[in-house]
C-alpha cells in the first residue's frame, strides 16, 4: 500500500459505474455521460501511474484522452439529436433497425 | 516370331523428283484447287461447277498417266521418287515433311483413284442433273478425291493421317449430303463415330511408331524395323490394324457401311466401295514393313479378313435394298482383301490386285444399281424390279459383266485375283482357305440374288414406274468400267503386278498347297463351288415367286443376316450400353458426392451463420456486454500468461 493506492480504487470504482450505466441506462444522453465518466476514470488511472512512475507519458496520454473525448462528443451529441429529432425518443433499445 | 526376324523387308527409299515428276504434286493440287473454288466461289459457281470438278479430277488422271508411263520407262531402283514440299512442322529432334512419295504402290493407286474417280464425276455430271445442290456436291467430291491421294501420295505417317482425317471428312459430308433425310443424318454420324474409333487406331500407331524409331517418315522406318523388338511391331501393327478396321469396315467396326448407302449413289461407288474404304488395306500394305515382322499382327489380321468376308457376305445374301446388298459385298470383298494382306509378302500384291479389280467392278455394279435407282424413281427395293434387261439394256450388260467379275468367271477380271487369294490362303492355312472357298461360293449365291431380282424374272414394278434407259453421260463411264472390270484381269498376265510390287513389298517364297494339289485343280473346286452357288440361287430365287413385301416366317440367320448379323444390336450392348451406365453412374457421382460435398458445406455454413447472426441484434447495450466479456477475456488471458 502506498498512496497511490487510494486514486486507483476511485478510478476503478468511477469505471465500474460508467461501465454499469452503459449496459443497465436506456437514456443516451445518460449512457453518453457514463461513457465520460469511464473515460476520465482511466484518465485518472493515467495520472495515478504518470506520479507513481516519475514521468510524464501518462499525463499526455490523458491530455490525448480529453482532445479525443471532446471530438467524441462533439460527433455524439449530434447523432443523439438527430435520432431524437426523427424518431422523437432518446433510447439506445429504440435505434435498433441495423441488425440482422 | 523368331523366325519372323529373318524376314527380309524393303526399304523405301527413293530418288528426288526431277523432269516430269516435279509435276508431282500437281495431282493433289488440282482436285485440292478445284474444291477450294467450288466451296468457296458459292452461286458465282453453280453454272459451271461441275464441269470445273469433273475437269480437275480429269487432269489428275492425265497427269498420273503421264508419271506411270514416266515411272515404266525407269529402272527398278528408281521407280520411287519422292517430292519434298516443305517442312510441316518441327519439334526438338523430330521433323515432319511433307514430302511426296510416288512408288510403284501409289502409281497403281494414284490410276484408280483419279481414273475411276473421274468417270465417276463424269456419271454424276447426269445422276445428279436435277439436285439444287449439285456444285457443291463437286465441291464435296473433289475435297474427297484430293484428301485420298494425299494419303496414297505422303511419306509419312502423320501425312497419312491428315489425308485420312480428310476422306473421313469428305466421306461425313457427303453419306450426309440429302441432309434433309433424318437417316442420311444419321448416317454421315454414325459414319464419322466409328471412322474416330479407327483414327484413334491410327494416332496411336504413328505415336507408337514414333516412340519407337524416333520418326515418322516410312524411310526411316523401314530401315530400321528389323532392329526392332517384336513387342513394338506387333503393337504398332495391332494398332494399324485397328485403324483399318474403322476405315475399311472390316469386324467389329464394320456397321457404318450399310448405313452409308444413304449417300448419293455415286458416293457409294467411288468413297465406299472404290477408294476409301480400301485405305485401310493400303495402310497395311504401305506398312508391310511392320506387318512382314510380326507374326502375331498379321495372324489378328488374317483373322479379321476372314470373319468380316464371311459376315459381309451373309449380310448381302437377305438385303433387299440393292445398293445394302451390294455395300454387303464391299464389307466382303474388302474381308478378302484385308486376309490377302495378312498373309504377308505372298499375299500382299494380290490384296492391292484384288483391290483394283474390285475398285472397277464394285464401282460399276454401284454406278448400274445408279443407273436402276434413276429409272425406278429412286426406288431401291429390288422386289419392285424385276425383267429390266429389256429396259435398261447397257446397265444390264454392264452390270451383267461387274456380275462376272465378282464371281470370279474366267476371264473377268475378279477371276485372277480372287482366285490368287483364296490359293494364297489355302497355301498358309486350310481352315481360312476353305472359308474363303466358302465365301466365293456366298458371294455366287447373293449376287446372283441380285441380278435375278433386279434385271431378270417378272416385273413387279411400282404403280407410274416407266423404267428407262440412263442418259449417255452415265451410261459411257459404265461402260468404260464394265470394259475394265472385263480385261482387269490383264494385270496378272505374265506375273507383271507382283513384279511390280515385289519392290514395294517385298519377295515371297513360292508356296506349295495343301497335299500338293496342282493350281489347276484348286482353280476347278473354286469354280466349282461358285457354280453351286449360282444353281443354289437359280434354285431358290428364281424358280419361286417373289413377293413384293419381304416375308416374314424366315429363318434365324436370314432374320440375323437382315438385322445386318446383329452388328450394331452388338455394338449396342457391349460398348453403347456399358458406356452410358458408366457416365450415368458418373453423372450420380458428381451429383451426389462432389455436388454433395460442396453444397453439403454450404448448407452447414448458411445453417450455423443463421444462428450466428441472431447476435447481431441491433442494441448497443448487448454489443457493450459483449465488448467488456472481450475485454475481460483479454484482461484475465493476460493476468494468466504473466503471474500464472
Amino acid at each position: 500500500m502506498d498512496d497511490t493506492t487510494p486514486f486507483i480504487v476511485l478510478s476503478a470504482i468511477l469505471f465500474a459505474i460508467g461501465c454499469v450505466g452503459v449496459l443497465t441506462r436506456r437514456n443516451a444522453i445518460v449512457v453518453f455521460m457514463c461513457i465520460e465518466l469511464m473515460l476520465n476514470a482511466s484518465n485518472l488511472a493515467l495520472i495515478t501511474f504518470s506520479h507513481g512512475n516519475g514521468n510524464l507519458e501518462g499525463q499526455i496520454a490523458a491530455f490525448f484522452v480529453m482532445v479525443v473525448a471532446a471530438a467524441e462528443v462533439v460527433v455524439g451529441l449530434a447523432i443523439i439529436m438527430t435520432i431524437f429529432r426523427t424518431r422523437r425518443s432518446a433510447s439506445v433499445d429504440d435505434a435498433s433497425l441495423l441488425k440482422y | 516370331m523368331l523366325q519372323a526376324i529373318d524376314v527380309h523387308v524393303p526399304v523405301v527409299g527413293g530418288v528426288p523428283a526431277d523432269g516430269v515428276f516435279s509435276l508431282l504434286w500437281l495431282v493433289i493440287a488440282l482436285p485440292a484447287l478445284g474444291a477450294a473454288i467450288l466451296l468457296l466461289g458459292g452461286k458465282l459457281t453453280d453454272k459451271w461447277g461441275h464441269l470445273l470438278g469433273t475437269g480437275t479430277v480429269a487432269g489428275s488422271f492425265l497427269i498420273s498417266l503421264i508419271l506411270f508411263f514416266g515411272l515404266l520407262g525407269r529402272d527398278g531402283e528408281d521407280r520411287q521418287v519422292t517430292q519434298h514440299l516443305w517442312e510441316w512442322f518441327s519439334a526438338g529432334s523430330y521433323t515432319v515433311n511433307l514430302d511426296l512419295l510416288y512408288d510403284q504402290l501409289s502409281a497403281v493407286f494414284l490410276l484408280l483413284i483419279t481414273g475411276v474417280g473421274a468417270l465417276i464425276h463424269v456419271y454424276s455430271i447426269g445422276y445428279m442433273e436435277h439436285d439444287e445442290r449439285r456444285r457443291r456436291f463437286f465441291g464435296y467430291l473433289n475435297l474427297f478425291v484430293a484428301s485420298m491421294l494425299v494419303l496414297v501420295l505422303s511419306a509419312d505417317f502423320v501425312g497419312v493421317f491428315l489425308g485420312w482425317e480428310g476422306v473421313g471428312l469428305a466421306s461425313y459430308l457427303l453419306i450426309g449430303f440429302w441432309q434433309h433425310k433424318p437417316s442420311a443424318a444419321a448416317a454421315a454420324k454414325k459414319a464419322f463415330v466409328i471412322n474416330r474409333v479407327g483414327d484413334i487406331g491410327l494416332s496411336l500407331g504413328t505415336a507408337l511408331i514414333f516412340i519407337t524409331f524416333g520418326s515418322t517418315s516410312f524411310a526411316v522406318v523401314s530401315a530400321a524395323s528389323s532392329q526392332a523388338s517384336s513387342g513394338a511391331l506387333t503393337g504398332i501393327g495391332l494398332l494399324l490394324l485397328l485403324a483399318a478396321c474403322g476405315k475399311s469396315a472390316q469386324f467389329p467396326l464394320q456397321t457404318w457401311l450399310l448405313d452409308a448407302m444413304e449417300g448419293p449413289t455415286p458416293v457409294s461407288a467411288l468413297i465406299h466401295a472404290a477408294t476409301m474404304v480400301t485405305a485401310g488395306v493400303y495402310l497395311i500394305v504401305r506398312s508391310n514393313f511392320i506387318f512382314s515382322l510380326s507374326e502375331d499382327a498379321r495372324t489378328a489380321v488374317i483373322v479379321i479378313g476372314t470373319i468380316t468376308l464371311l459376315m459381309g457376305a451373309i449380310i448381302g445374301c437377305a438385303k433387299d435394298d440393292i445398293k445394302k446388298a451390294l455395300a454387303g459385298s464391299t464389307m466382303s470383298q474388302i474381308g478378302y482383301m484385308v486376309l490377302a494382306a495378312g498373309l504377308g509378302p505372298a499375299g500382299y500384291a494380290f490384296a492391292i490386285f484384288h483391290l483394283l479389280t474390285h475398285g472397277f467392278f464394285k464401282a460399276n455394279m454401284f454406278l448400274g444399281a445408279g443407273s436402276v435407282m434413276h429409272g425406278m424413281n429412286d426406288d431401291v427395293n429390288m422386289r419392285h424390279y424385276g425383267a429390266l434387261t429389256k429396259a435398261m439394256p447397257y446397265t444390264f450388260a454392264t452390270f451383267g459383266i461387274g456380275y462376272l467379275a465378282i464371281l470370279g468367271v474366267p476371264p473377268f477380271s475378279g477371276f485372277w485375283s480372287k482366285d490368287k487369294i483364296i490359293e494364297t490362303a489355302f497355301a498358309d492355312n486350310t481352315l481360312v482357305g476353305l472359308c474363303a472357298l466358302v465365301g466365293a461360293g456366298v458371294t455366287a449365291f447373293y449376287m446372283t440374288r441380285l441380278m435375278l431380282l433386279t434385271f431378270l424374272g417378272t416385273k413387279r414394278w411400282e404403280k407410274g414406274v416407266h423404267p428407262h434407259e440412263s442418259p449417255k453421260v452415265m451410261t459411257v463411264p459404265l461402260i468404260a468400267l464394265a470394259t475394265l472390270s472385263a480385261l482387269g484381269g490383264l494385270m496378272l498376265a505374265g506375273g507383271w503386278i507382283t513384279d511390280w510390287l515385289e519392290p514395294i513389298v517385298g519377295h515371297a517364297e513360292h508356296h506349295e498347297l495343301p497335299w500338293g494339289m496342282p493350281i489347276i485343280v484348286m482353280t476347278l473346286i473354286v469354280l466349282t463351288v461358285v457354280a453351286a452357288g449360282v444353281a443354289a440361287a437359280w434354285y431358290l430365287v428364281g424358280q419361286r415367286p417373289i413377293p413384293k413385301v419381304a416375308p416374314e416366317d424366315v429363318s434365324f440367320l436370314t432374320r440375323a443376316a437382315r438385322n445386318d448379323l446383329y452388328g450394331d444390336a452388338f455394338n449396342d450392348e457391349v460398348i453403347v450400353k456399358p458406356g452410358v451406365a458408366g457416365i450415368r453412374g458418373l453423372a450420380v457421382f458428381d451429383r451426389t458426392v462432389v455436388d454433395g460435398a460442396v453444397e453439403g458445406t454450404a448448407t452447414v455454413l448458411q445453417a450455423l451463420s443463421a444462428r450466428f447472426r441472431l447476435v447481431q441484434n441491433g442494441f448497443v447495450r448487448s454489443y457493450a456486454l459483449a465488448l467488456l466479456a472481450g475485454a475481460t477475456l483479454v484482461m484475465l488471458a493476460l493476468l494468466a500468461v504473466n503471474y500464472g
